[in-house]
């Protein structure tokens, strides 16, 4: 074992640079705190490869796989000698594959915002807010115990309601931050009851013992069951309501398209790459728990992954923000994670969707953030986020054309790129456990490559737009992040996962099944090639097909009305039948209660008030009659 | 020295002392003779100090020095409360009591 002590400094660090740049940014040079923060990054970003080394490559593998390591603990909280609160950096095959994530993203859109946000008001504020995600994603990841994941789970939501809101003078972009910090605060409060019935039964919080597939997980003794399920299975399925919130899954999915308003390297980070795959990354770390006491709980997860990732794309296909295709996209492709983990079993083969979903978990944060870094630079040059405002930017935007095109490619899931691997592994995990669900996610395979080439042919062919300035190509600083994500997303696929990232720790052997590889490229060209008939020039083949599916399109054009039914809930339902009688009984009952307590009093020093009238000697009178009062009584009545 | 007098006279004349001060401290409006009273008062008190000490146990001399005590403090509270009324004075150009009434509801 090798010491790894030093990883603690992976959280710190960014975390002393939000103090730096959130105190002392407004006195430093704007550029000057830009780089601060960049540099920052690029120190930690060395350190987490440097500890991927270590621990995947450097002798850390034992002869069964890969252990799970507690490279620093701290008692925090300490409640009782049984139950305390740590903080500590607990490393794992995932762990640290999040660390290579979360940093590799953030260190490109540190880089990228220095061009991007250039000469916004707030400058210095936005790098500060970075820092402060960066360090709540990392002490997520790095969590040795379910509390700490929470408590940074929970600073992760407040950092995305800063950024989301980080122009906090346009109306919208508050709305947004409101509703992103709301749902996902309400989905949060599941994960806490979630924790507090997993730990009551199980008395720890840490991870070591809450995952070892002989600690007191597996083997409490309560059988108590709840509406015919166990509680076990029941506190995991809060647990993922946690998890659904993070990672916009439906029914909590409406906070993510909003959540566009933010800054475009925000949506890189924080909402592709990084924080709304913390849902998955939850299940992932809890995995054992859900494969083997809570199977149940790990149905719900495969389902309701599947359906969201569906429900989805068939919303992407109609938007015209090209941020919000980018957002529902991004919800497709979680769902894909959340199914892959929901069919997995644990240990050995058993365990390829866990692997799966941790492969697509990396890929999909390189092309996901570049395919939001190159929509950031397309907004940059055009100034409009709708791509019917655009068309035939690729001869003002080559690097972003291509790079553009390789992530749309990647996503397909056409070969080589990496997304072909990922997503194969995930069908292939699929088609092993359930038809019906793999049934689902091939078609959503064939609608993925559809609108991300509706995109891609409506923003770079399509109708020669003219411009009011003739686009130009972005800065330096913005293209060399997206070169190093297209090659990161070209290369990620060769990655030996199976031997590196499983369920157990152990490697197991996996190999690319033509049975389903074939034919998902096959619907992936096909859906490529149905964007291409559409949008390689402009058409009325799109209005055609719109008005051939007439009811079905308006219902996906309006997001399934999603936003009106939680409208209607809330305002009509929650707000009128629950909200207004207890606002009635808290106004006229418990207000009113006090309100008589108080005015009684008032009243009765109103009419006593007199005895204070600030003469000495009235109260000189008082204070003697009283003497002379008392000395009567004990000298002659007192007996 | 005192052989010839009986406890008595000296309680009466404490007593009446006491009460004039009481009397005296209810009545007057003027701050400096309210204190004169309550010297009056503590000065009732020495004197029955005085006299307990003196009839009761005439070897010890406890009553003496409480009285001294009593002197002494006496003393510190005329000081204090002679600079009080000077404040008092600048702040209301008057040691009338009935006119300092500020402190109430």
């Amino acid at each position: 074992m090798t010491n790894f002590g030093y990883t603690i400094l992976i959280p710190i660090l960014p975390f002393l640079m939000f103090l730096l740049l959130g105190l002392a940014g407004n006195k430093l040079k704007a550029k000057l705190s830009g780089l601060l923060g960049t540099a920052g990054l690029a120190v930690i970003t060395l350190l987490s490869y440097f500890t991927a080394y270590k621990y995947f490559f450097a002798g850390e593998k034992a002869a069964d796989g890969f252990h799970k390591i507690q490279a620093f603990n701290t008692v925090w909280l300490n409640i009782s000698d049984k139950l305390h609160i740590d903080l500590g950096v607990l490393l794992d095959p995932i762990s640290v594959m999040m660390l290579v994530v979360i940093t590799t993203v953030s260190l490109m859109v540190h880089i990228y915002s220095l061009g991007y946000m250039k000469g916004e008001k707030g400058f210095e504020r936005f790098f500060a807010f970075l820092s402060l995600f960066s360090f709540s994603m990392l002490g997520l990841v790095v969590a040795t115990n379910i509390f700490q994941m929470y408590i940074f789970w929970e600073l992760v939501g407040v950092s995305s309601f800063l950024l989301i809101g980080f122009y906090y003078t346009k109306p919208s972009a508050v709305r947004a931050s409101k509703k992103a910090f709301i749902v996902t605060r309400f989905a949060d409060f599941g994960f806490l009851i979630g924790i507090l019935i997993l730990s009551f039964n199980t008395k720890t919080f840490d991870f070591i013992s809450l995952t070892d597939p002989t600690g007191p997980t597996f083997t409490q003794s309560t059988s108590a069951a709840f509406m015919g399920l166990s509680v076990m299975t029941w506190s995991m399925i809060f647990v993922y309501l946690g998890g659904v919130g993070k990672s916009a899954m439906f029914p909590f999915h409406i906070w993510l398209p909003d959540a566009m308003e933010g800054p475009t390297p925000v949506s890189a980070l924080i909402h592709a790459a990084t924080m709304v795959v913390a849902g998955v990354y939850l299940v992932a770390r809890m995995f054992p728990i859900y494969a083997i006491t809570a199977p149940v709980a790990l149905h719900v997860v495969a389902y309701v992954g599947a359906f969201s990732s569906l429900f989805a794309a068939v919303i992407a296909c109609t938007q015209t923000d090209i941020k919000r295709v980018l957002a529902y996209s991004t919800m497709s492709q979680i769902g894909y994670m959340m199914l892959a983990l929901g069919v997995s079993g644990y240990g050995g083969h058993e365990g390829l969707g866990f692997m799966a979903s941790m492969f697509h978990l990396f890929t999909h944060a390189f092309f996901k953030a570049l395919l939001f870094l190159g929509a950031g630079a397309i907004i940059h040059a055009v100034h409009s986020n709708d791509m019917t405002d655009m068309g035939g930017l690729r001869k003002y935007l080559p690097i972003t054309h291509w790079t553009f095109l390789i992530a749309c490619l990647t996503i397909a899931g056409i070969p080589p790129l990496s997304g072909f691997f990922s997503k194969d592994e995930i069908l292939a995990a699929a088609f092993e456990h359930n038809k019906i669900l793999f049934a689902v996610e091939y078609a959503v395979a064939g609608l993925t490559a559809f609108y991300m080439f509706r995109l891609y042919f409506s923003i770079f062919w399509g109708k020669d737009t003219h411009y009011h300035h003739t686009p130009h190509e972005a800065p330096a600083t913005m293209t060399v992040p997206l070169i190093i994500l297209a090659a990161g997303s070209v290369l990620a696929g060769f990655i030996p996962f199976h031997s590196l990232v499983t369920s157990d720790g152990k490697p197991f052997d996996s190999e690319i099944e033509l049975m389903v590889a074939i034919p998902s490229v096959l619907i992936g060209l096909l859906g490529i090639g149905a964007a291409y008939v559409m949008y390689r020039s402009a058409n009325e083949l799109p209005n055609k097909v719109a008005g051939f599916f007439k009811y079905g399109y308006k219902w996906a054009y309006n997001k399934f009305y999603m936003d009106e039914v939680y409208l209607f809930v809330t305002k009509k339902i929650i707000f009128r039948y629950i909200s207004a009688p207890i606002a009635w009984f808290d106004r006229h009952v418990i207000d009113a209660t006090m309100n008589l307590i108080a005015s009684t009093a008032q009243n009765v020093s109103f009419r006593i008030r007199d005895f204070q009238s600030g003469q000495i000697q009235k109260y000189a009178f008082v204070f003697v009659s009283g003497a002379i009062g008392l000395a009567i009584i004990f000298i002659y009545f007192w007996k | 020295m005192s052989a010839g007098i009986p406890v008595q006279f000296f309680l009466i004349l404490a007593t009446v002392m006491f009460f004039a001060g009481i009397y005296g401290f209810l009545t007057r409006r003027n701050l400096i003779t309210i204190l004169m009273s309550v010297e009056l008062i503590l000065n009732s008190v020495n004197i029955n100090f005085m006299a307990f000490n003196r009839y009761l146990y005439p070897n010890k001399l406890e009553g003496m020095f409480f009285s001294i005590f009593v002197i002494a403090v006496a003393a510190c509270e005329a000081a204090v409360a002679i600079a009080i009324i000077i404040n008092i004075y600048r702040r209301f150009t008057t040691i009338n009591v009935e006119d300092v009434n500020e402190m109430k509801f």
